[in-house]
């Protein structure tokens, strides 16, 4: 592709909309404190977007169950932070990640070990069907939720922050979570790791070669099903990741909380465009930003804001703004 | 006659028929056969089901695309008939505002979810109507000196169908002729004329269109048929049949709040009932939701009495504690779309050995939904 074709459009909507409101906040510091929030929770959502989109572009799945990894994740967390009391309580930085590691790790791998029988038993038998696909995947995701009720009860647990993740950094006048920070970097790491794997890999290769083009890529020889359950996998695992990350950002969780993301996360991916990575990340960006903006300025209508977001933009790009050609 | 009333669309089965005119003759009777306020109450509540899940197969059986936000529009016709009557005063001008309002308000909403979503691809339309019930149901709460919040709204209706007004002071086989007897067979009616209208609907040249894009929506376009105004238009009128069986389900209970109208499991057993009764046959809907609403509150004891009988193992018995009734409903859900997707009406009209029978001119369009493509 010609680097003149690059379509910056949707690039610049990121900044363009932080400036926008900027006039509306006053105050830089709370603009510069909002707009911090809002990016670290766009790189939750993102977390979470990025395996769903990639298995939508990759085999023209669309999950709805995904919202389930989330929950699981984020349950798996309150069990492994609850055991590691210590290490959580303890004031030192360096302690409290030590707990909140391997909180990621087994939640990561839990949400990638039902992720491969949800895909087995539930996905596997629809392929090809959308209608049937909305319809089973939903239904997945109802056994799921009532299954973390058997498990860990139907209602809200505390999962607080540890303690040397609590408080804020100040840039100037201007306060930014310590928690927020980890999410943007941690957000970051993601993002570069999959971005890598894309685009300097032979599997990230045949991934993106998958998207455009499925059987072109089987009639060259390569399974693309066994890449397509391998990505199917990851989002699972990275749903779990997300669904940590988001735990700790709400401090508790309740069993619909999957249902809830679920919902974030189709509206940023219908802003970003089923299929497309980097539209995944535009949309959870704005989403993030949209709603920390709003909370702040009219928290009443917070809830619609991104419901109106998602219908501006359609206007603009009835496909999301990267659409994949198909 | 008969047939033009079901716009030339029969059962096609004689086990289908009898069913039907069983179940039909039944909630007609209900009042003098089964003696009982919870009988009354199970009756009108299958009625209510009846035309809310027929409005629902509108769209997922007949144009083939899936909303998640019918229970939305479900709960605008309960919320407004709430609303008005509190408001207005418990007499028949309020409740047709109520209804007129509620109309109004599902059919823009509808328009509006309709033409951002279905321009592009259909399943942009189940992810985008699942952002709205989500948003709304919150909204439905949080208006609370409007909607009732969570409490919801305890009103009146009008006077002629209160409990308290008599038609007549000797009661009939038994039964007295109050106006909660009224009420029911203002239900009845209301539902038996929706229902028709429905079975017009899809058997009108609009219903083929529709019915072609669930097919083929490439091949429908190519014809000529504009698919997103056919989608739009199903989607406009199967909100508002769904606001209509909200207005019903109002009149009936006298009491309106988010978890009677608006909450995720009425969505869930909507679906349940569409796939089990029989996608893409109005009549599934019948069969379905008489079935699956008087099953519901035995299964529900059984599940009680299974927990209590398995409570020597804790883990069994939490699986089958009655609050994890969503869980079998889902299980049930999974296996029936995998193995029965075309339900009981599509097996019953499977089986049979084919009678002849005169069937009209133009060609019938294949009845069973296209979900074995």
């Amino acid at each position: 592709m010609n680097k003149l074709d690059l379509d910056w459009k949707p690039l610049a909507l990121v900044p363009l909309l932080a400036l926008l409101v900027l006039p509306f906040i006053g105050s830089s510091s709370t603009w510069v404190t909002l707009t911090v929030a809002g990016l670290a929770m766009g790189m939750i959502i993102f977390i979470i977007a990025s395996g769903l989109t990639l298995v939508f572009g990759l085999m023209d799945v669309l999950n709805f169950g995904h919202g389930v990894f989330i929950a699981l994740g984020a349950f798996v967390a309150t069990s492994v932070l609850g055991a590691m009391a210590d290490y959580t309580a303890s004031g030192s930085l360096w302690t409290n990640l030590l707990a909140v590691l391997p909180a990621m790790v087994v939640a990561m791998l839990v949400a990638a070990a039902v992720g491969l029988a949800f895909e087995r038993f539930i996905v596997r038998p629809v392929y090809g069907n959308h209608l049937k696909q909305i319809l089973i995947t939903m239904g997945g995701m109802i056994i799921g939720e009532e299954l973390i009720k058997v498990i860990w009860g139907p209602l809200q647990i505390p999962l607080p922050l540890p303690e040397g993740l609590r408080g804020s950094y100040y840039l100037g006048d201007a306060a930014v979570e310590k928690y927020r920070l980890l999410a943007v970097i941690v957000g970051l790491l993601v993002f570069a790791v999959l971005l890598w794997t894309l685009t300097r890999t032979k599997i990230g290769l045949l991934i993106r070669a998958g998207v455009q083009d499925r059987e072109m890529v089987e009639s060259l020889g390569y399974r693309i099903s066994i890449l397509f359950v391998g990505v199917f996998v990851v989002g699972s695992a990275l749903a779990g990741l997300g669904g940590v990350m988001w735990g700790l950002y709400q401090q508790n969780v309740i069993p619909q909380m999957g249902a809830q993301v679920n919902v974030l996360i189709f509206i940023v991916l219908i802003i970003g465009g089923l299929g497309s990575t980097t539209g995944a990340l535009i949309g959870a960006l704005l989403v993030g930003l949209m709603a920390n903006y709003t909370g702040f300025l009219v928290p009443k209508a917070a809830l619609f804001s991104n419901i109106v977001l998602m219908m501006a933009i359609l206007l603009w790009r009835p496909q999301g703004v990267y659409a994949l050609s198909r | 006659m008969l047939n033009r009333l079901l716009s030339h669309d029969l059962p096609r089965s004689r086990v289908l028929a009898v069913l039907l005119v069983a179940i039909v003759l039944a909630l007609a009777f209900t009042p003098f056969l089964v003696p009982g306020v919870k009988a009354l109450n199970v009756a009108a509540k299958v009625l209510v089901f009846i035309v809310l899940v027929a409005s629902f197969d509108l769209l997922l059986g007949y144009t083939g695309i899936v909303s998640f936000a019918h229970t939305m529009f479900f709960g605008i016709g309960a919320y407004g008939v709430a609303i008005s009557l509190t408001r207005m005063g418990a007499n028949w001008t309020a409740l047709a505002v109520g209804i007129g309002c509620a109309l109004v308000l599902s059919f823009v909403l509808a328009l509006a979810i309709g033409l951002f979503s279905l321009r592009v691809r259909a399943i942009f339309f189940s992810m985008i109507t699942l952002a709205f019930a989500a948003a709304f149901q919150t909204l439905a709460s949080q208006l609370s000196e409007f909607t009732g919040g969570e409490d919801g709204l305890t009103f009146k209706v009008p006077p002629q169908l209160q409990p308290s007004f008599e038609l007549s002071s000797t009661p009939l086989f038994g039964v007295d002729l109050d106006g909660r007897l009224l009420a029911y067979y203002l239900l009845f009616v209301v539902a038996v004329v929706l229902i028709l209208a429905m079975l017009r609907i899809v058997n009108s040249p609009f219903g083929r269109v529709t019915q072609a894009i669930r097919e083929n929506e490439f091949r429908a376009e190519a014809i000529g048929y504009r698919v997103v105004v056919y989608r739009t238009a199903s989607a406009i009128l199967s909100a508002l049949f769904a606001t209509l069986a909200g207005a019903m389900l109002a009149i009936w209970l006298r009491y309106n709040g988010p978890d009677t109208s608006l909450s995720f499991e009425i969505m869930l057993d909507v679906l349940l009932i569409v796939v089990i009764g029989g996608m893409g046959t109005i009549y599934g809907a019948v069969i379905g939701s008489a079935l699956f609403v008087v099953a519901q509150s035995y299964l529900q004891d059984l599940l009680r009495l299974a927990s209590e009988a398995t409570s020597g193992l804790p883990w069994l018995s939490a699986l089958l504690s009655p609050d994890r009734w969503l869980l079998w409903l889902g299980l049930l859900f999974v296996l029936s779309v995998y193995y029965f997707p075309t339900g009981i009406v599509g097996k019953l009209r499977s089986i049979k050995p084919r009678p002849p029978q005169p069937r009209p001119p133009t060609g019938q369009p294949r009845q069973t939904p296209a979900l074995d493509q």
